[in-house]
């Protein structure tokens, strides 16, 4: 089949009334590429205004696009829901095989609508979806065990994703994620409460079909040039090695490490929890998405003996990266790295998003020493580095024994909302950030990103750039462009998709270039125009269901502990989010 | 004569290259006519499984052959004649490593060719392309 009818079939779920059928979206997948475009224009069509994004109304959309499987690094998936995290349009990324799962079962995009009256999962295979019924797997204590029944009673190993949600998503923790080939993540907006609501319990993905390309030598050419840049640039080779991991040190090493709920911008023993030690001491094996020959996901092996019984040990395998190595670690002052294995591998078990996690339990932390709860609320005595503390919270914030824990699974806005300390609970439009406190312009970027992560922009490099070119900051204005610029080419990376790993390897040129053998004209300028486009299309969603950047809380620790470009001055990103007002206003009323 | 060996498959990431370059050769994107098959070895925290054809001198898969399709070639392994094929999947149950995988658009065989491609495109030199003793 050709490569542009199968992309463009759309393959809709609807979980209330146990069907499916697919639609050919070439309107779609023409002027929007795949991925975040067309997502963003799926979620137009299929999420009213009001939605609740735990009802029935909310979708859950996975998207795939034209470089899926056809070139390097064109392995993630887009996945696009309201999130019940913060009530806006959201959007969560992952790899795995599921975009070419996706891909290779002949669809560009999945759309999951209402919702199941008892758990089930899906098996979609051959044109296919199963409706199976998932009571059994329901409230399983481990999602390794999930992914081991499913991998023995679905078909298709090796070209398979396996996409599935632990306790905390069936619990509706708001910041609950979907787990896909064991290691990786729709981590971020509590994409698992979207499935839980719905009862839906796991995707299994099949693809066995292929596809062709209208020029068959320019493609080898193309694809032969772009695996030399893979395998050998400087620009990927940060993720062969060490990993994300690599941060730890060198964000360390310029006060720019988040630790103990950011009120320090370095962690003595963040020699201890580096990408350095990891390897040297755990590191276990590396593994790699499908399509993409780099291996960034490093595991570690956790070798834990039984307290009761001598000589009996588990082997337990966890994947690390750079993001909980801060959550679970630096910032809850954990310089243990067997420590920090056991409390993500707990993270992992129920199925929450790490980052989220981390932040909540660093505030949780600092409320009880401040006074604000007390063991009553907690049911244990945190402080930090105190890891077997943490693992019970995380298993408390599942189980929400009291009312205390059932607010902590709404969020570290909403608990500290209710109970105190919201100078101290990190997060942006409710959002708990990545690790970073590099400067004033991520602060800017976690505020008016699209989904408040810090790969919508990427501005935690900007701020590290400025430092080491020694430039002094830009007005707050000329800040909010470069973010916006970045973010906007961003959307052509993520509805090709790419990895955005691989944006050194991506630039505009480079992609023009790799739409030739598919004899699709698009110039970079066309691109460059197109990715304003998306941006633009994401804001106006978000507005209309309420954003308004003006009333953003900036939570006060970020903002009196010094970052490398010394403490940030809240005019300054007031200036920002006045100017940024004023650019989404202008721009929507151009369209 | 060359035959496509599996060097150290503990050093495989599961990237799957090399079945993209295998149904690659015949201008197509996807697994459906590759001849190499990666899988994790029961989840990926336990590394992977390589099925690939390992060029049997006298391979059971001809043997089964009720059509004569497939011939066995010098140094090893078989080639396949598509015209001759029958589609029965004998040599697919024959073959106890599963290298012999199966088109389901066509409903016959993918049989390895040893050509080497696959080599080309492991980014961890999992795979080699070596001279038949």
């Amino acid at each position: 089949m050709d490569w542009f009818k199968s992309l463009s079939n759309v393959l809709y779920v609807d979980l209330t009334r146990k069907t499916f059928w697919v639609e050919s979206r070439e309107d779609l997948f023409s002027k929007w590429l795949g991925g975040i475009g067309v997502a963003t224009q799926l979620y137009k069509e299929e999420v009213p205004k009001n939605a609740d994004p735990l009802g029935p109304e909310n979708v859950a959309i996975f998207a795939v696009g034209p470089f899926t499987g056809v070139h390097h690094l064109g392995s993630k998936t887009i996945a696009v829901f309201k999130s019940p995290l913060n009530n806006y349009f959201s959007e969560s990324h992952a790899g795995g095989r599921s975009a070419l799962a996706i891909r290779f079962a002949g669809y560009g995009a999945i759309v999951i609508k209402g919702s199941s009256d008892r758990p089930i999962y899906l098996i979609i295979n051959d044109g296919k979806v199963r409706f199976r019924d998932g009571s059994i797997l329901w409230g399983m204590r481990s999602t390794e065990t999930v992914g081991r029944i499913l991998r023995e009673v679905s078909p298709g190993p090796g070209h398979r994703a396996i996409m599935r949600i632990g306790r905390a998503g069936e619990k509706l923790v708001r910041y609950a994620s979907v787990i896909t080939e064991t290691y990786r993540h729709f981590g971020r907006l509590g994409l698992g409460a979207v499935f839980g609501a719905k009862k839906l319990k796991a995707i299994v993905v099949v693809g066995l079909k292929g596809f062709t390309i209208p020029d068959i030598s320019t493609y080898r050419a193309v694809y032969n040039e772009v695996y030399e840049l893979a395998v050998k640039s400087p620009a990927m080779k940060k993720y062969h090695d060490l990993g994300t991991a690599a941060n730890i040190l060198a964000l360390n090493s310029i006060k720019a490490l988040p630790t103990r709920n950011f009120s320090s911008g370095s962690f003595e023993h963040a020699g201890e929890v580096s990408g350095e030690k990891l390897a040297e001491t755990v590191l276990a094996r590396r593994v790699a998405c499908a399509g993409c020959p780099t291996a960034c996901i490093h595991i570690a092996a956790l070798r834990e003996p039984y307290p009761e019984e001598p000589y009996f040990y588990k082997m337990k395998f966890i994947s690390y990266d750079h993001e909980p190595l801060y959550s679970l670690a630096t910032n809850l002052g954990i310089g243990s790295r067997d420590g920090f294995l056991k409390l993500l591998d707990a993270v992992e078990e129920e199925g929450l998003d790490a980052i989220s996690t981390g932040v909540v339990l660093a505030w949780a932390t600092e409320a009880f020493s401040n006074g604000i709860i007390t063991e009553k609320e907690l049911l244990t005595k945190p402080s930090w580095g105190d890891f077997e503390s943490y693992i019970k919270m995380v298993r408390n914030i599942v189980i929400q024994p009291n009312e205390f824990y059932r607010t902590m699974a709404l969020g570290v806005d909403e608990v500290a909302k209710k109970y105190g300390g919201l100078d101290y609970a990190i997060s942006f439009n409710k959002v708990e950030p990545a690790g970073y406190h590099t400067g004033p312009l991520y602060i800017i970027s976690l505020l008016i990103g699209s989904r408040h992560s810090h790969l919508d922009s990427g501005a935690y490099s900007m701020d590290q750039e400025l430092l080491a070119a020694k430039k002094p900051l830009p007005t707050p204005q000329e800040a909010v462009e470069k973010i916006i610029e970045e973010e906007s080419w961003r959307q052509i990376l993520t509805s090709l998709p790419v990895c955005l790993f691989a944006r050194g390897i991506y630039k505009p040129e480079m992609v023009e270039k790799c739409f030739k053998p598919l004899k699709k004209e698009v110039s970079a300028a066309e691109l460059k125009k197109l990715g304003r486009e998306i941006w633009i299309e994401k804001q106006i969603i978000k507005y209309s269901e309420g954003f308004n950047p003006l009333e953003l809380r900036i939570p006060k620790r970020v903002l009196e502990t010094p970052t490398p470009h010394g403490v940030v001055d809240e005019n300054y990103v007031r200036e920002a989010l006045k100017y940024f007002n004023l650019v989404v206003n202008l721009s929507s009323k151009l369209k | 004569m060359k035959r496509l060996v599996v060097v150290d498959v503990n050093k495989c990431v599961g990237c799957q290259l090399c079945m993209l370059a295998c149904s690659r050769r015949f201008g197509v994107v996807g697994h459906n006519k590759s001849a190499i098959w990666v899988r994790s070895a029961g989840g990926f925290e336990r590394g992977f499984t390589i099925a690939v054809c390992r060029a049997c001198k006298d391979p059971p898969c001809a043997r089964v052959c009720p059509t004569d399709a497939l011939k066995v070639r010098e140094g090893g392994g078989v080639i396949l004649n598509p015209t001759k094929c029958i589609g029965c999947g004998l040599c697919k149950e024959a073959c106890d490593i599963g290298a012999v995988m199966w088109d389901y658009e066509v409903d016959k065989p993918v049989i390895c060719v040893h050509c080497g491609l696959c080599v080309n495109y492991c980014p961890h030199s999992v795979l080699s392309l070596e001279e038949v003793v």
